[in-house]
């Protein structure tokens, strides 16, 4: 069991059955009164939040959470499936976990795969993933006003909008969390 | 490379820079401890630059440097405030027999007994041996305290008057934290404090009852105290002591409200169940002669119209080691050394423990304690 002074951020709990993580939590302590630590949860399964007082003394039931490190293998029919490297155990997750971010996802890509109770509930991909150009028309040039952008097809699949001067067989840096382009790299 | 030279042997100079150290081709004439901007030799960096680097502490970040001068320069006002009012500076041991009996602080353990909590069992025998105006700056140790306005060794200035009341100490408390904040109080985010005496007052009873909703006699059952403060619409469970129904309440509406006042504020006469080592009002034995300052959310110091009959004190920390007990809290021995010197005959007196920490904070505009010690809990 941990108690008040275990608390801190990322700190695993089991709360009315459901994984929750610590994401910020403060020490209270009024002159003569006793302590509490005001903590915000978010539960794992679902992303909702709430804020709870745990007084000094009071326990938390550890959660059976296990973050592991994967890598990413293929994917199947709505699946993806990733290979823990160290015991070579494969686990298959709903692509729904990763949202749009599943066509930017090519084999061999790190992972983080959150375990509850020996099932994974979430996956977590690097903020930024380096993909190569396979097909951009040339952009058009005379329109330079603003912020102008063309479609772009990465070797996953998956469309982002690029700037003009973007070619084939360029290597870019793209944002997981938004599906944006971030700039070219050198490949 | 900019930095102060630590060592050059032959022609291989290493420069400690404000980041990392480096070596480099040395110039001549180099000598350790020196001073270099690129190839030059200099004598002083810029005030930017202010301290010059060469030591561990220079890779501090800038606005931690900055504090912990600041820290040295309220250390230096705090003396010099005592001295002119005509303190004597004490120092009594840290480490005790028996500790504070406060029921919701841990005291540390070391070597045949604990740490202090606070100073004023210690303190107040050397008021009943004949002292009148004695002032200590000393680390006390609370144990589970950690957080941006807690540490488990933080600094403490506690001072005593004898032959005097509340109104003295609450003047030197003014006195001391305008002079260390020159006036005007720094909370962070840009936002300042007039600190200028004197502060506005208000009873615990009043604060309360504007910012809670709640009705507080001092004499009143718990279960009427639950009640009252969940019909003020603040969540508490069934059967909590009275001490907890209070601070629901207090830290839910009352904390927040003082926090956003624009002036320091001085919360007097709290309830009889909170008096600790406060004296009962004459006039009013419902309520104590205690207050604790605040400025902007963030509690400065506590203060007693000092308990002085012996027999009502040994009643209290009877009371204390049971509710500890009761509790499941670790008890601890009753200070009997302070009993015997009540016995002997305490002065009237009042006093008050400031946390140091805590007003250098406020100084410098830091918002965290960490940021105010050389080194965090964490980073010793």
């Amino acid at each position: 069991m941990y108690d008040t002074s275990d608390i801190r951020k990322g700190l695993k709990v089991l709360m009315d059955g459901n994984p929750w993580t610590v994401i910020e939590f403060q020490f209270v302590k009024p002159g003569k009164g006793a302590a509490f630590t005001r903590t915000r949860f978010k539960n794992l399964l679902n992303g909702n939040t709430k804020e709870m007082n745990i007084r000094s003394g009071e326990k938390l039931e550890p959660a059976n959470v296990d973050q592991r490190e994967m890598t990413f293998l293929y994917k199947e029919a709505g699946d993806l499936v990733l290979m823990d490297q160290t015991n070579y155990e494969q686990v298959s997750v709903s692509a729904e976990m990763v949202g749009q971010a599943a066509d930017l996802m090519k084999d061999n890509l790190p992972c983080t795969v959150l375990f509850f109770n020996e099932r994974a509930v979430d996956i977590q991909l690097p903020t930024f993933v380096q993909l190569e150009v396979t097909a951009s028309e040339p952009g058009v040039r005379g329109d330079t006003s603003g912020n102008v952008q063309k479609p772009a097809t990465v070797e996953t699949g998956a469309m982002i909008m690029v700037p003009l001067f973007i070619r084939v067989g360029d290597m870019l840096k793209i944002d997981t969390r938004s599906h944006e382009y971030v700039e070219r790299v050198a490949k | 490379m900019k930095g102060r030279v630590l060592a050059v042997d032959g022609d291989v100079a290493v420069i400690r820079g404000e980041r990392v150290d480096a070596r480099v081709p040395a110039e001549a004439g180099w000598r350790p401890g020196d001073l270099v901007d690129g190839r030059a030799r200099v004598r002083a960096f810029g005030a930017a630059d202010y301290p010059a680097p060469g030591s561990e502490v220079m890779r501090l970040p800038r606005a931690r440097l900055d504090a912990l001068h600041a820290r040295a320069r309220a250390l230096a006002q705090v003396r010099a405030l005592f001295g002119e009012r005509g303190f004597v500076e004490v120092e009594t041991p840290l480490l005790v027999r028996a500790p504070g009996l406060e029921i919701h602080l841990d005291a540390v353990p070391a070597g045949d007994g604990w740490l202090i909590t606070s100073p004023e069992y210690q303190m107040k025998r050397l008021l009943a041996g004949g002292f009148e105006r004695i002032y200590q700056v000393c680390k006390c140790f609370r144990g589970n305290e950690r957080g941006a306005h807690h540490a488990s060794e933080f600094t403490m200035i506690e001072w005593y008057r004898a032959y005097a009341d509340l109104d003295a100490i609450i003047d030197d408390t003014e006195a001391l934290v305008a002079r260390v904040c020159t006036g005007v109080a720094r909370l962070g985010g840009g936002r300042t404090i007039d600190v200028t005496p004197p502060w506005p007052r208000i009873t615990v009873r009043d604060a309360m009852a504007r910012w809670a909703g709640v009705a507080v006699a001092g004499d009143e059952p718990a279960a009427a105290l639950v009640a009252a403060v969940r019909a003020a619409g603040i969540q508490i469970e069934d059967g909590a002591a009275w001490d907890d129904a209070f601070f629901a309440a207090f830290v839910a509406r009352v904390e927040p409200a003082v926090a956003a006042l624009a002036r320091p504020l001085i919360l007097e006469d709290w309830p009889a169940p909170l008096a600790a080592l406060a004296r009962r009002r004459d006039d009013d034995p419902r309520v104590a002669l205690r207050f604790e300052a605040y400025i902007g959310g963030l509690e400065l110091a506590n203060a007693f119209g000092e308990l002085t009959d012996p027999v009502e004190q040994r009643a209290r920390f009877g009371d204390d080691v049971r509710i500890r007990g009761a509790r499941g809290r670790e008890q601890y021995p009753i200070d009997e050394k302070l009993l015997a010197a009540l016995d002997e005959g305490l002065p009237p007196s009042a006093g008050i423990a400031l946390g140091f920490d805590r007003l250098v904070m406020l100084a410098t505009g830091m918002t965290d304690i960490r940021d105010v010690l050389s080194f965090a809990a964490d980073e010793r």
